[in-house]
């Protein structure tokens, strides 16, 4: 029995709302995985803010081209149809709302659509990169993350307490145990792993889930 | 008109104590590694240039590059929109001492700070950052019911740029995703340093294929097989090399 998705399941779920044609851009670490798993017969194009549409995958180890990179500083692969731009033009089509999805990691995301992922506070080194940018400029900001932190605390919150990356911006939460979608202020549960009692998910969750239609079961892909 | 430069000395010879210096790139794809390694060198030399501002996407990997500026002690302060990376424990060291000042930037902001600089628009505004910590400070205006941040121009002394093939004129062409913030970073500094894989005879780079026009280009010299600074670190490179 299935009590917590792998990312790569979190992936194959957050890739099955990726429609054909649409414009993406995954965020560094685990958002990365839902390119692996485009449904057949859609066609997603994939961007990267250093200034690629239309990369690959990964090469095999030792075809690495270091000038052909993604956001992440990871190798990727050229396909028929990849385009080169410079940074302006890459942050023109986040912020010009040409992108339809973004999928970014999360510290922590509120019920009222707030976002926190690029600081844990004042200790240590920040890092901001395209995350600001990318927030305001997606039609669709979705967040793929574990339910609760690594010593059990709920990441899906009432408000943040971390310093916030946008405002607002989140509408769908694809986390570990549940695909939450965030609507009015509230968290609204659209499916939960179906081991999981909707008490058990809700002590794991640190706002109130609303109901609105069905609950669903979640998906649980052999990978 | 030939803006070739004979050498790297020759090509960092202008960069004095105190400068704003763009660097190209983003991680180690674009980085212009042999002009960087050339300003350590003299700075080795000479004690100069110091006290350095230096915009950059990233902040260093390693112990070459952008990194070994920094350990050079040559920066007092960062512009820079994600100070980590795969080995960033030069510049983490230097933050975490106070021996380095930084200036975070969303990175979409940096890029368009520096075209503003580049284009002559002194403020721009844009979505990104508002309600948040690095929003703090700066003017907030609504346009069509919605809060825009003022965020003003970006511009520097001196750009150390790496593309990839150039002509006496400065036309410059870029390899692949190397392109990143070089281009930008050309129009916005008062002297561009560019080195390229290959100076060719003016007209040899087709006019349709051009991305930075010679204009925005002051010096341009050649080096035929450039480092990668990936390639570098993972065989453990420092520089200067540190000799037995």
């Amino acid at each position: 029995m299935t009590t917590k998705l792998s990312p790569a399941q979190m992936a194959w779920r957050a890739a099955q709302d990726i429609a054909d044609g649409a414009y993406v851009n995954l965020g560094i670490g685990f958002p990365e995985l839902v390119a692996r798993f485009q449904p057949p017969g859609r066609e997603a194009i994939f961007h990267t803010e250093n200034g690629i549409l239309g990369f690959g995958a990964a090469p095999a180890p030792g075809d690495e081209d270091w000038d052909l990179i993604n956001a992440g500083k990871k190798a990727v692969t050229l396909k028929p149809g990849t385009a080169f731009f410079h940074h302006a033009d890459s942050f023109a089509m986040v912020r010009g709302g040409h992108l339809d999805v973004a999928i970014l990691g999360a510290y922590e995301v509120a019920e009222n659509g707030d976002l926190a992922n690029w600081s844990t506070g004042p200790k240590g080194v920040p890092a901001v990169g395209g995350a600001m940018d990318l927030v305001h400029g997606a039609k669709r900001v979705a967040v793929m993350t574990d339910h609760v932190t690594k010593d059990g605390k709920p990441k899906l919150l009432h408000r943040c307490t971390l310093p916030l990356t946008g405002v607002g911006c989140v509408t769908r939460i694809y986390s570990s145990h549940a695909v939450i979608d965030i609507a009015d202020g509230h968290f609204v549960l659209r499916e939960k792993l179906p081991s999981l009692t909707l008490d058990a998910l809700q002590s794991m969750t640190g706002a109130t889930l609303h109901l609105d239609g069905p609950v669903t079961d979640l998906a649980v892909p052999d990978l | 008109m030939d803006k070739t430069l004979p050498d790297l000395a020759t090509a960092v010879a202008g960069i004095r104590d105190g400068m704003t210096v763009m660097i190209g790139g983003f991680g180690g794809s674009g980085a212009p590694i042999e002009l960087i390694h050339a300003l350590i060198d003299r700075f080795l030399a000479t004690g100069h240039p110091k006290d350095l501002t230096v915009v950059n996407n990233n902040a260093g990997n390693g112990h070459v590059g952008l990194a070994a500026l920094i350990e050079a002690g040559m920066v007092a302060k960062l512009i820079c929109s994600f100070p980590r990376s795969a080995d960033p424990v030069v510049f983490t060291e230097r933050y975490l001492a106070g021996q380095i000042e930084l200036e975070l930037v969303p990175q979409g902001t940096l890029a368009e700070r520096i075209r503003a600089g580049g284009a002559g628009i002194p403020a721009f505004y844009t979505p990104t950052s508002y309600g948040t910590d690095l929003a703090k400070g700066k003017p907030v205006a609504t346009f069509d019911g919605k809060p825009y941040v003022q965020e003003r121009w970006l511009k520097a002394d001196v750009a150390l740029v790496k593309a990839h093939l150039g002509d006496r004129l400065g036309n410059l062409t870029y390899r692949m995703a190397a392109r990143n913030f070089n281009p930008l970073m050309c129009m916005a500094a008062t002297t561009t340093i560019v080195q390229v894989t290959r100076i060719l005879p003016a007209g040899d780079i087709d006019p349709e294929a051009v991305i930075t026009p010679g204009i925005f280009v002051q010096g341009i010299v050649e080096i035929a097989s450039p480092a990668q600074e990936e390639t570098l670190n993972r065989a453990g490179a420092r520089h200067p090399q540190v000799s037995a």
